[in-house]
């Protein structure tokens, strides 16, 4: 860890830029008058697990839009592999919060996952036996096989995100994002679905980036957090953003953080004196040194 | 007298009876669709109000096959079929819509049938376009007060339901729980709107029964939060419309191309839309507001 | 019955049925029953229309149904969806009985219009029908990827690029073409039965998208088979006919959906038990 540090400061830039999959350089974004997103600022270099938590009104869905290309944000800019996002490409998998699908509704799960591939494209369609095998082989990976040939809509949960993460998967992006995947699951499914991103994660050197309000799921597997609330986010280890000054600073009043049995519970302080110091002290917001920011990215070009 | 009203009144408009019937009967028709129709509209129940307007129509065309008076085959069509869309409809409004439609194909079926029967003697193609775009001039003074009865029952319902239909139309989980027989609840107040749209059918034509229904309504809910005074602001937009729409049917009478004036349903229609139109468009700050903070609350997360 | 003036009919009539149900798949996928439903009767202006300027009746519904599906797309973005639906139709007929009042001769069409007319498809109406269905289909084809994965999953779509916006007045165009189309066979207001109950029938018997709009169109086949049929042998309009057989194979769907549910819940509920059997044996 320490070497990689090293590395980093020494040359911030080229190399930095090589591995980064994800790069968020101080995205800002209003939406009817109220700041949503202010000054975020991480990335993620491929095969990393990140975890975005935050509660709901913190801006995880509005920053996962921003990153799709989605929303146009108001400062700031998201960089996909080096390159600053020009259009919608399939570099990015998404796997959408989930809904409540029509059990009557005939499309199997192999076919959603199919149109994985090519769902966005118009013109007839020709079935290929490349194609039914690489749907196959998709499932198998996410482990839903023995439901493939089911309804969509008659999947549980569990069932459902596996075949949601194949749907995202089968077109080999390089940054898969994930909204609340975890939410409503029951924890066997819960566990199940984390393990199965860390592996994907690992085996294909896919940068994951995976929302959720409850840190302690991912903390097994996470290499890194993106802790969001009101709009700001601090990145870094664990170890780096949960600790009681660093969530201080970005809830803007005074919370503890409770180690119990190797889980983590963030909640609010004793105390009700506000938090000393301005929130938008970025040095120890952003406590991550690989963390781009906007001038030297202009710097650099 | 004041030559601006002159122009406006054409002479005689007043004195006219059959204007007089038409105000009375197309205000009734206004009234008791305008309030109704607050609830159809919330309920996503348009297709519903005038799938039954056209299957009243149809009871009304069978009625003299079977020689029973109109007004019986009207509503009582209409019950039954709101009672069958009711019973087969599932809650999810897709199933309904596809209920909805099927009843509606099923009846019109019949109306085919009851059309060729009672008319192969006569003349088929008149009966079918007084069935269809039938015009308020055509009613006779004899049958309001029934058509007044069918909405006084209407209105009664939807009175003494007031309370629970708007909370298991805003939210039927929450009904349930507070003991709202939510299913029971529903299926009185499909009959109202049978009621409703089958006073209107035969007082203005099957039409004017969607628009007044679904039309003002809309308008309402857009100007307005409150349910009150949404209902409120539907009654008034349902009352101007129809009432301008007789004058207007008045004045041009010698219009060209056929100088037997334009038909009452076109510019009642044309008024109701442009009352939607204006409510909807009408408030640009407001609609602005609305999407930001629609955008928002989607984002929010 | 099969003879040669008939054979029209039973060429257009199977050229809408493939129509029908190819698209009427996707209505029901969508939830657009009312749509499918308000687009034909609000055509039928555009007929009263036609004949007012001397243009045949075909062009006249199709320009109709046209503009009612971008009005009900239009509207339908900035508002409520069924809210939008039932304007656009109400205008379309307040036009309808304004060229109706202007002019008095469209009347002998409207029956025929509206239910269907047997014996009155002439030769030369085969060809326009069989260009325009050819033409629903291909289009239906061709963008059939993107509206299967935005009917589903709007924001599945949207992630990859699709915008609903444009699919859907695409699939409003290809309905608003196989409206019109279909309208002298079947007419107005049964057109949209052949478009739910074949699908809504299909769509329980298979758990393929492919598999079930090959079954809906087959079945739409055969209802209007059958009611040109029963309508020859009996002189009842077609449309009764095609009505009635609509609610039948939405009930039969039904109840496919629920025995295929029930025997869903059986099997659950057996496994649950197999798995209770098996801990038990462990544990002891």
């Amino acid at each position: 860890m320490a070497d990689r540090d090293v590395v980093r400061t020494a040359e911030p830039g080229l190399a930095a830029d090589r591995e980064e999959t994800l790069a968020v350089a101080g995205v800002g974004v209003r939406l009817g008058g109220r700041e949503v997103l202010h000054d975020v600022r991480f990335s993620i270099r491929a095969g990393e697990f990140v975890g975005l938590i935050g509660s709901n009104g913190a801006g995880k869905t509005t920053l996962l839009r921003v990153i799709l290309g989605l929303q146009k944000p108001a400062t700031g800019q998201v960089r996909i592999g080096g390159a600053a996002r020009a259009g919608r490409g399939t570099a990015v998998g998404y796997v959408p919060q989930k809904i409540e699908l029509d059990p009557d509704m005939p499309l199997r799960a192999r076919d959603l996952v199919g149109l994985g591939l090519d769902g966005n494209r118009f013109g007839i369609p020709m079935p290929s036996r490349g194609r039914r095998e690489r749907v196959t082989e998709m499932l198998h990976a996410v482990g839903a096989a023995a439901f493939a040939d089911a309804r969509v809509g008659t999947l549980s949960g569990g069932e459902q995100q596996r075949v949601m993460i194949a749907h995202a998967l089968i077109s080999e992006p390089r940054l898969l994002l994930l909204d609340e995947p975890l939410a409503n699951l029951d924890i066997r499914s819960e566990q199940e679905i984390v393990s199965l991103l860390a592996r994907i994660s690992k085996e294909r050197g896919i940068a994951v980036l995976i929302s959720a309000h409850e840190i302690n799921p991912l903390l097994p597997v996470m290499d890194r957090v993106v802790y969001m609330a009101d709009g700001r986010a601090a990145s870094g280890t664990t170890g780096e953003v949960v600790r009681p000054e660093v969530l201080t600073r970005l809830y803007g009043h005074h919370v503890d953080v409770i180690h119990l049995h190797g889980r983590v519970s963030v909640v609010p302080g004793q105390d009700d004196e506000p938090a000393s110091g301005s929130r938008d002290d970025t040095h120890v917001l952003h406590a991550d040194p690989a963390a781009p920011a906007l001038d030297k990215a202009e710097g650099r070009r | 007298m004041n030559p601006i009203l002159r122009a406006v009144f054409e002479p005689g408009f007043f004195a006219s009876a059959p204007v007089r019937v038409a105000l009375l009967a197309g205000g009734m028709a206004a009234l008791v669709s305008g309030i109704v129709g607050t609830f159809a509209v919330l309920r996503g129940q348009s297709y519903a109000g005038h799938a039954l307007a056209d299957i009243s129509v149809t009871g009304g065309s069978a009625s003299f096959l079977i020689g029973i008076t109109p007004l019986w085959g009207f509503a009582g069509v209409s019950v039954v079929a709101a009672a069958a869309m009711d019973l087969i409809g599932v809650q999810r409004r897709r199933g309904r819509d596809l209920a909805t439609g099927i009843v509606r194909g099923a009846a019109l079926g019949l109306a085919a049938l009851f059309l060729y029967w009672g008319t192969t003697s006569t003349s088929t193609t008149g009966a079918t376009i007084t069935v269809l775009f039938g015009s308020i001039f055509t009613i006779s003074g004899s049958s309001t007060a029934v058509a007044a009865l069918l909405g006084v029952t209407a209105l009664g319902i939807v009175a003494g339901l007031y309370r629970p239909l708007l909370l298991s139309s805003a939210s039927p989980e929450l009904a349930f729980a507070r003991g709202i027989p939510v299913r029971a609840t529903g299926s009185l107040c499909l009959i109202a709107i049978a009621l409703a749209v089958s006073l209107s059918a035969l007082t203005i034509g099957a039409i004017l029964s969607t628009a007044l229904l679904v039309g003002p309504a809309a308008a309402g809910l857009r100007l307005t939060s409150k349910p009150g005074l949404a209902i409120l602001w539907s009654a008034v937009i349902g009352l101007a419309a129809t009432w301008l729409g007789v004058l207007l049917a008045y004045d041009s009478y010698y219009w060209p191309p056929a100088h037997q004036g334009w038909p009452v349903s076109f510019f009642v229609v044309a008024l109701v839309l442009v009352f939607y139109l204006l409510a909807q468009f009408g408030r640009p700050a407001g609609t602005r507001r609305d999407k930001a903070v629609a955008r928002q609350a989607e984002a929010g997360a | 019955m099969l003879s040669g003036f008939m054979v029209n009919t039973w060429i257009v009539a199977t050229i809408v049925a493939v129509v029908a149900g190819a698209v009427g798949f996707f209505v029901v996928l969508r939830g657009s029953a009312f749509v499918a439903d308000a687009l034909p009767t609000g055509a039928f202006a555009g007929a009263a229309g036609a004949s007012l300027i001397g243009v045949s009746t075909l062009v006249g519904l199709g320009v109709f149904s046209l503009l009612g599906a971008l009005g009900i797309g239009w509207l339908g973005r900035r508002g409520r969806q069924d809210v939008a639906t039932a304007l656009t139709l109400v205008m379309m007929l307040g036009l309808g009985s304004l060229f109706l009042s202007f002019s008095g001769q469209y009347a002998s069409e409207v029956y025929s219009l509206m239910f269907g007319e047997v014996l009155g498809i002439s030769v030369n109406e085969v060809a326009p029908v069989a260009f325009l269905g050819a033409v629903s289909v291909a289009a239906l084809a061709v963008i059939y990827r993107p509206l299967l994965l935005t009917s589903v999953m709007p924001a599945l779509g949207e992630s990859r690029g699709i915008r609903a916006a444009r699919v859907e007045t695409l699939f409003l165009v290809v309905l608003a073409l196989a409206t019109s189309m279909a309208l002298p066979v079947v007419g107005a207001l049964l057109i949209f039965s052949l478009m739910i109950g074949p699908p809504a029938a299909a769509r329980s018997f298979t758990d393929t998208p492919a598999l079930a709009i090959g079954l809906s169109v087959v079945i739409a086949i055969g209802t209007v088979w059958a009611a040109i049929a029963a309508s020859y042998q009996t002189n009842w309009p077609v449309g009764f006919f095609v009505g009635a057989l609509g609610a039948v194979w939405y009930a039969v769907g039904r109840a496919a959906t629920a025995r295929r549910r029930s025997r869903q819940r059986a099997r659950a509920a057996s496994e649950h038990a197999g798995y209770a059997r098996q801990a038990a044996t462990v544990r002891t």
